[in-house]
């Protein structure tokens, strides 16, 4: 048995010379890269650079033409969005995505109900499903949106959905996260306070953490990588991304 | 909740005028009423078969009159082998008919709960405008194959000599036919509202709202969808089995695709996803049939203008229109 579940030196997630082509267009080009347990890896570049391509290889959206990712220990080639979920990949999306028309408080539902036992029971109402409701209540606790529980997604403000996507991937109670710009449109209160939680969060599950917001990145990572158009180009600590002069011309600007 | 507590009303009233009407049309001498609150039960109950699988799951079916019409035809086939004294099959075990309404129900919802089955598996893995195609196209083919069946009637039907038996009910009684079908709805529409609110009602509503959502919390929507179209199928095929018994009589109309609009016509007239939506969509349909098509051969052009408004200026239907939006505890 490999040890994920901390301080072991095994990757939870590994992605091996992964590529995918639109057309003439190379938007994952021979890439590689590893998440370890116990870290924040982050993954900048600028718009257009692939970025969200490589999220929706590594969650199950796009098939890549080659290469493979491996979390814990799996290949998942034949996983679909919903296996890779169950196997404990936790996501949020770069928009939210939301049941709409569904309260905050059963949209974490969905996700506990997933992760604790079968979404095939037919005849018990989950309003009355205690341990289903205060599962869900508690992580909507953890991101301080116990008291808008009952309100429709679609009635939230950005904010308010962004920590509801957050919650929902904590009731999944993942191996790994997998998180898609959490800061954007964040405001600069709203980026500090996701700041210091993700800082904590890390303990429960490693982070794989795609974000434009600089001070996050630096003040967050352990590990850095930069990809520019569809490859990575530098890799490595906050220190050595930002000494990195190819970095610091293609993406960072002169007085990063 | 005030909202809630409207539809509640609504849903009330509706239910009582359903169950008043045939009684009150016995007290004037007019038995004939009876027969048309029979056929708004029996449509109502093909909707809620629908209904389950557009209102709550977002599945736009133009093909449940194969579901509506396998359930008839359950019934006619498995009948008129029983009044000939024709085993259905006697090898490799004999196999009989039977006039036994409950047995017949059982068959209808088997047979149209497999078809859903094996049409889900190929219709569901498309959604939009190629779904609502396929659909269609599978009940075409079950509709030109009993055309060109003749061993039960072909084009021309397959009539069904006696109406079928309840136990301890003379179901030859028009009211009593009607109870028995009013009775079926009312626990169609108790399945469908406990189904709603249970943990599979939440992902397939969810499905329906958001399916990228539903997938990355690790619910796979296609198993869902096909569990609902199944089980919505199910009740479409009941309908459809109680329709046979109405008319004593089977044909491959029921199984066209004009059958198939009717039925959508029922939600969407009465409110796409409500409860006893397809209640009052069928008892407007049948109103509506029944007022205009007196005056005018061309009453379905009036019915289209009506579906045109519906759907152009009141999106929920009557009970949406009077009960407002549907809001999730």
């Amino acid at each position: 048995m490999t040890d994920y579940s901390g301080g072991g030196d095994a990757p939870v997630l590994e992605i091996r010379n992964l590529y995918k082509s639109f057309g003439a267009l190379k938007a994952t080009d021979d890439v590689s890269l590893t998440l370890m347990p116990g870290e924040i890896h982050a993954l900048i570049g600028p718009n257009g650079a692939g970025k969200s391509t490589l999220i929706r290889q590594i969650c199950g959206e796009f098939e890549p033409d080659h290469g493979s990712v491996h979390f814990l220990g799996n290949d998942l080639k034949n996983s679909g969005v919903a296996d890779r979920a169950q196997l404990g990949l936790g996501r949020t999306f770069q928009i939210s995505s939301l049941a709409l028309e569904f309260s905050a408080l059963r949209n974490v539902m969905l996700a506990v109900q997933s992760t604790s036992g079968s979404s095939f029971k037919f005849f018990k109402p989950v309003m009355k499903d205690q341990p289903l409701v205060d599962a869900a209540m508690s992580f909507l606790g953890k991101v301080e949106m116990q008291s808008r529980a009952n309100v429709p997604a679609a009635e939230l403000s950005h904010g308010e959905r962004r920590k509801l996507e957050m919650a929902i991937a904590l009731a999944l109670k993942p191996k790994a996260f997998v998180l898609d710009e959490p800061m954007a449109g964040m405001g600069p209160e709203g980026s500090k306070a996701l700041t210091g939680f993700l800082s904590d969060l890390r303990h429960q599950a490693p982070i794989l953490l795609v974000e434009h917001d600089m001070d996050a990145v630096f003040a967050l990572a352990d590990r850095i990588s930069v990809l520019v158009y569809g490859q990575i180009i530098a890799s490595g600590t906050v220190d050595e991304i930002r000494g990195n002069s190819v970095v610091r011309t293609a993406y960072l600007g002169e007085d990063a | 909740m005030l909202n809630y507590s409207r539809e509640t009303i609504l849903n009330t009233v509706l239910t009582l005028l359903l169950l008043g009407i045939p009684f009150a049309a016995l007290a004037i001498d007019e038995p004939f009423y009876v027969t048309l609150a029979t056929r708004v039960t029996i449509f109502a109950l093909a909707g809620v078969g629908l209904n389950f699988a557009l209102g709550l799951g977002g599945l736009i079916s133009f093909g449940h009159a194969a579901f509506f019409g396998l359930g008839g035809y359950a019934v006619g086939i498995l009948a008129s082998h029983a009044l000939n004294y024709e085993p259905l099959m006697s090898s490799p075990f004999e196999i009989e008919g039977t006039t036994q309404m409950v047995i017949l129900w059982g068959v209808a919802m088997i047979v149209s709960g497999l078809a859903a089955l094996i049409i889900g598996l190929f219709s569901l893995r498309t959604s939009g405008v190629y779904f609502i195609m396929i659909t269609l196209a599978f009940a075409q083919m079950i509709y030109y194959f009993a055309i060109s069946w003749p061993a039960y009637g072909g084009e021309d039907g397959l009539p069904i000599y006696v109406r079928n038996g309840f136990p301890g009910v003379n179901t030859l009684v028009p009211i009593n036919f009607f109870m028995i079908s009013f009775g079926v709805l009312m626990l169609a529409i108790l399945l469908v509202a406990v189904l709603r609110n249970s943990r599979f009602g939440a992902a397939l509503q969810a499905a329906r709202q958001n399916e990228d959502r539903l997938s990355a919390v690790g619910i796979k929507p296609f198993y869902i969808r096909l569990a609902a179209f199944v089980i919505s199928a199910m009740i479409t095929g009941l309908a459809g089995a109680l329709f046979a018994d109405l008319n004593r009589f089977v044909s491959p109309s029921m199984l066209s695709w004009h059958t198939s609009g009717e039925i959508m016509v029922f939600v969407i007239l009465g409110g796409v996803g409500r409860l006893f939506g397809p209640v009052a969509g069928a008892a407007l349909f049948i109103l509506f049939e029944f007022i205009f098509g007196g005056l005018t051969e061309h009453w379905m052009f009036f019915l289209g203008l009506v579906l045109l408004a519906v759907v152009l200026f009141a999106r929920g239907g009557l009970i949406g229109t009077i009960a407002g939006k549907v809001r999730y505890d």
